[in-house]
């Protein structure tokens, strides 16, 4: 069970509450979770705090689900930091910025982990 | 003792009417910050030593000052391409130090914004920037726009001190004086507190500019019935709002940087409010993110002419984006070191990008343990500024403040460290020339 939507990153509070303690918990809560509405959970299944597993063309990262429903079907938002980088596109089209929104990806229910920012960095050395 | 009229060293609002409490040289108390603000100045557990490593996956060793200040001068004397990146999170004074290593070294400097506004300089080269300051918004715009910015989240006291709450001398109702209008592509916080909320479709706000202009040129007979995902009816009443205004404001962030069009994005809505300008006076301002990331962009001009993604390998300042930022040059695997300083690309870069950051030698000069820091082989920890160290820094707008001191610590700022490893690398390549 998967749908395809557009993913988008982005600040939040208490993601930047935290910019200067990226090693504590409570940036693991500020940044690793993906938002969708209530109805694309709905439509793949899963509750608030579900692992969802997001895959780009670029990527992919596991994260627990929190609902918001500002967020228009098909539109899903990461926190900008180590888990949004996980299937950013590093493709800058010639001007120096990658494509940190608007990208293609497929959210599926997961029964994987999330890594913490730590063990994220730790896949890339 | 409380210090008041404080400066906030965390973003481009740099708001400067906070009160810190301290008591026995720590903060116990931030009044009138934002949350994140506050917890800035509260400060977090902090990297307490210099630390090497040779190996990135190998656990960090304690070293002294002076050997960590060396080995971060052998290898960048030594690297042909070394990248020097962040910049944002410190006071003028050593960004200017920054320009000087990086000249020394033959290196490329970079800063955030080239994973933030840097498509917005690109968009001013174009065409451009008719704004103002944000004094001048607060006192007289009447029409405010956000487009692709979430100031709630983002800039949580911009629309009660500068944009939407605050009564100026002729918006002197406050809210009452001005219409809101948010493009954003979901209903986001500060879409909530607006008059007029228009959801544009995931990468097609370029499309949605061109049809604004064009009806703002009166020629929305050429429009189509939808233009990215917005009705046509909509569009016309909002650029007729646009044109109505006596003052217009368009403040505009990631939401228009970071989609599809990228610069051409900035370019467009710098097109569109130049239109607007036949109808009435409008100006348009990027919602910069580091309290100082606007001062880098200025230190940077005034050393080497260009704003940020400056090479100076050939001996002189040479800038091309798209060749010379610092994910176009980790992706072509150019990089053989890294000086990562008041910035943390390992949080924001694209994780291919920092892989390659895996494969060659880190330094990291940060006052705490960041994603960068896990990349890192050697680390520095310095002063934070705005906080332990006084220095210039430009709000979103371009005026300079200057940041206050609050505590006194042992560490040594970021200058000091870089002038150190200024003249070590100078003493380096002295002998081996």
């Amino acid at each position: 069970m998967e749908l395809k939507v557009t993913f988008i990153s982005g600040r939040t509070v208490d993601q930047g509450c935290n910019l200067e303690n990226k090693t504590s918990k409570a940036y693991f809560e500020a940044a690793g979770y993906c938002e969708m509405n209530s109805a694309d959970a709905g439509r793949i299944s899963v509750e608030p705090g579900n692992n969802v597993k997001v895959a780009t063309d670029f990527g992919s990262v596991v994260v627990p689900l929190k609902i918001c429903e500002g967020n228009p079907d098909g539109l899903i938002f990461i926190p900008m930091g180590p888990w949004a980088n996980a299937v950013v596109d590093p493709n800058t089209s010639g001007c120096g910025m990658p494509g940190f929104k608007g990208i293609p990806a497929v959210v599926e229910p997961s029964s994987e982990e999330a890594l913490t920012m730590k063990q994220l960095m730790a896949r890339l050395k | 003792m409380i210090i008041k009229d404080v400066l906030c060293p965390f973003c481009g609002c740099l708001c400067d009417d906070l009160a810190v409490e301290v008591v026995d040289n720590k903060v116990v108390d931030v009044k009138h910050a934002c949350k994140i603000g506050a917890s800035k100045i509260r400060g977090h557990d902090r990297i307490k030593a210099p630390m090497m490593r040779d190996d990135k996956k190998g656990e960090f060793r304690e070293v002294s000052y002076d050997e960590a200040i060396n080995e971060s001068a052998k290898i960048l004397a030594n690297s042909k391409r070394p990248l020097l990146y962040g910049w944002a999170s410190g006071v003028c004074e050593m960004m200017k130090k920054g320009v000087l290593l990086t000249e020394e070294v033959g290196g490329i400097i970079d800063n955030t914004a080239s994973v933030c506004h840097g498509p917005s300089a690109l968009g001013v080269h174009e065409k451009g920037l008719p704004t103002g300051t944000l004094g001048q918004f607060a006192n007289r715009a009447d029409v405010v726009v956000f487009w692709g910015c979430n100031p709630v989240q983002a800039h949580p006291r911009h629309m009660g001190r500068y944009s939407v709450f605050t009564k100026g001398f002729f918006a002197n109702k406050g809210r009452r004086s001005r219409k809101v209008v948010v493009f954003d592509v979901r209903k986001t916080d500060t879409a909530n507190l607006a008059d007029e909320y228009v959801q544009v479709n995931p990468g097609e706000d370029y499309m949605v500019l061109s049809a604004l202009r064009a009806i703002v040129a009166e020629k929305g007979d050429v429009v189509p019935e939808t233009v990215g995902g917005v009705p046509k009816e909509k569009l016309v009443e909002v650029a007729e709002t646009m044109k109505g205004a006596q003052f217009g404001i368009v403040y505009f962030g990631m939401g228009l940087t970071q989609s599809r069009g990228k610069y051409k994005n900035i370019d467009n809505a710098v097109s569109l409010v130049t239109e607007l300008n036949a109808h009435g006076k409008h100006s348009i301002i990027p919602m910069r993110g580091h309290y100082n990331v606007t001062g880098f962009g200025q230190v940077c001009a005034w050393e080497t002419g260009f704003v940020n993604a400056v090479d100076m390998s050939r001996g002189y300042p040479y800038y091309n984006p798209g060749e010379t930022c610092s994910n176009d040059l980790l992706m072509r695997e150019e990089i053989d070191a890294a000086f990562i300083i008041a910035g943390d690309a390992g949080a924001h870069f694209p994780a291919q990008s920092i892989a390659r950051m895996g494969k060659v030698p880190v330094i990291n000069i940060d006052p705490f343990h960041s994603a960068s820091t896990e990349m890192a082989n050697i680390v520095i920890p310095t002063k934070v500024s705005g906080v332990e160290l006084e220095g210039t820094a430009y709000r979103m707008d371009g005026v300079s403040l200057r940041m206050r001191k609050l505590v006194d610590v042992d560490f040594p700022s970021d200058e000091e460290v870089l002038d150190k490893i200024i003249a070590k690398v100078q003493e380096i390549k002295g002998a081996s020339s």
